[in-house]
């Protein structure tokens, strides 16, 4: 099977500081991909630059495309890039007010991909907006409130409704639980669990929230100063961390 | 005149902005950057259009200001004067005598030939302006023709009013690549985009010129199940009787009286002094206001 995503020997540094450095690994189709380590390791960095919004200082990160199989995004012309990212790609930011239009409603957020892509029926972009929201538990007679309107939780779904609408296959999520508490966490959890599953999606996660990736991910990766200190299997790393820093998150989970 | 260069601009400044037209219109609908002037008249004034007017008149020209249809309102009237005293060009009011028009948010009634020139004052010219504030990004937007974001805006408007509720300024495509802002023209107006005469949009505070060559394809943007409809006031004029023409409603008392007349003054009284007269107006008269 060909991977979804190759990513190889990626490396960013801000002048002599360094972002993230030797960083590769592979993804297959439906797989789930988890980036853990504390604040400043580069986790958010390496997703920066593997989506797009960063060119990185050197490496290759190769998807494979429905049309033209496996090619490296970063070489790519602008337009066939920008193109991805709003067909194959989704990108969930931590933060729902920086991936939302703040100032047009929860079902213009939702159709805005369908038009991008050029869809002109407004009568269908309206259904599959109404049936978006329905599956991230947004009831219907919200489709016209805007974003501001509703709660932290809501918006942080109603961005994931906005991304996965024109059938995304490959997911990245920037912390997509931060900043919610612990209950609405679980139900977004629960909620994005089902949709990777049901969709047959690709992630790549990055979260400091170990919960997040016992939860979600497949395969974990520990980074620690802009680099991979460990990766394997989500259970086998988090059950038995091999390297220091590994240990010390796993051993830092506050019990209740 | 001595007092002034013809048309108040020196000759560099015209030439710079005869490049920047000579650019529109190579590429419609494609918003120019040009070096826009200080003009002794305040930015919303129309300073855009005085520029560009001022870089296409020669001495030759018969030029006609209608600001909202009209010849005589402050903005009309203070342009056309502007232009008399530093160009002495000779000035009208009948549309069909004008080589050069310049106009604030209407076009006008009467059909122009190839040998007019349609000036716009363009308060903004881009049309993504309020939906994405970078202009970096509305610019590669524009390069890369993902224009996705304007339709979030008609689907906004459907969803919030049940049609599309944008009633000037109604977003076109031209020659299917670029989409333009058509000024804040009235969308009844948009159908005649298409005209033969060379249309030039001026954006005096923005610093951009774009332009549509005669008989261009404009296309108003809409969605297949809620079309493009141009709109106007559902009555004939008053004055004139015309049915065809786009109508100013007026407040003519406070017992909710009220008048709908033609916005082209001239289309009226051209009409009027053929004789046609509408429900609440007297014949005409030579020389009576």
């Amino acid at each position: 099977m060909t991977p979804l995503l190759q990513v190889r020997d990626i490396a960013k540094f801000y002048g002599a500081r360094r972002g993230c450095e030797d960083v590769g690994f592979d993804l297959y189709p439906g797989e789930v991909m988890g980036i853990v380590g504390e604040s400043g390791s580069g986790k958010s960095t390496l997703l920066s630059c593997l989506a797009g919004h960063l060119p990185p200082d050197r490496g290759e990160v190769i998807f494979d495309t429905q049309l033209h199989g496996p090619r490296d995004t970063l070489t790519m012309s602008e337009p066939e890039r920008r193109m991805l990212m709003r067909t194959d790609w989704a990108f969930v930011h931590q933060h729902a007010r920086d991936g939302l239009r703040m100032g047009v409603s929860a079902g213009g957020n939702v159709g805005e991909r369908l038009m991008a892509v050029g869809a002109r029926h407004f009568g269908e972009i309206r259904e599959q907006a109404v049936d978006w929201l329905g599956r991230v538990e947004i009831a219907a007679d919200r489709v016209d409130d805007k974003p501001q309107a509703f709660s932290g939780g809501m918006q942080q779904r109603l961005q994931i409704a906005r991304n996965l609408v024109t059938g995304p296959r490959l997911v990245f999520m920037d912390e997509p639980t931060g900043g919610l508490d612990v209950s609405v966490q679980a139900r977004l959890l629960d909620l994005l669990r089902g949709l990777v599953r049901e969709m047959g999606l690709s992630a790549v996660i990055v979260t400091h929230d170990l919960a997040v990736v016992r939860l979600l991910a497949d395969r974990l990766m520990v980074m620690k100063d802009g680099r991979v200190v460990e990766d394997g299997l989500t259970d086998q790393v988090l059950d038995d961390p091999q390297h220091g820093y590994t240990q010390l998150l796993v051993s830092s989970v506050l019990q209740v | 005149m001595t007092d002034y260069n013809f048309a108040y601009l020196d000759e560099q400044t015209k030439r710079m902005i005869r490049r920047a037209i000579l650019k529109g219109l190579a590429i419609p609908g494609y918003q120019v950057p040009f070096a826009s002037r200080e003009m002794p008249m305040p930015y919303g004034w129309g300073t855009g259009g005085v520029q560009v007017s001022a870089a296409c008149l020669t001495p030759d020209d018969t030029f006609k200001v209608i600001d909202q249809g009209a010849d005589d309102t402050t903005n009309a009237v203070s342009i056309r004067k502007f232009f008399e005293k530093t160009a002495g060009v000779a000035t009208t009011e009948e549309t069909a005598r004008a080589s050069l028009i310049q106009t604030r948010h209407r076009i006008p009634e009467e059909a122009l030939s190839q040998d007019q020139i349609l000036v716009y004052q363009v308060p903004i010219p881009e049309p993504l302006r309020f939906l994405e504030p970078s202009e970096l990004e509305t610019r590669k937007m524009h390069s890369l023709e993902e224009y996705g974001l304007m339709h979030v805006k008609l689907y906004e408007d459907i969803s919030q009013h049940g049609a599309i509720a944008t009633a000037y300024a109604y977003p076109v495509k031209v020659e299917g690549r670029y989409v333009m802002d058509p000024s804040p023209i009235p969308k009844f107006d948009n159908p005649k985009l298409g005209m033969a005469a060379i249309q030039l949009f001026g954006a005096g505070r923005e610093q951009r010129i774009y332009a549509l060559p005669p008989y261009t394809q404009v296309v108003s943007l809409d969605f297949e199940d809620h079309p493009f409809e141009p709109s106007k006031a559902d009555y004939d004029c008053d004055l004139c009787g015309a049915s065809d023409s786009y109508l100013d409603e007026v407040i003519v008392d406070d017992a909710g009286g009220r008048m709908f007349v033609c916005s082209d003054t001239d289309y009226c009284r051209s009409r009027r002094a053929a004789g046609h007269v509408g429900a609440q107006g007297a014949p005409y008269e030579e020389g009576a206001a």
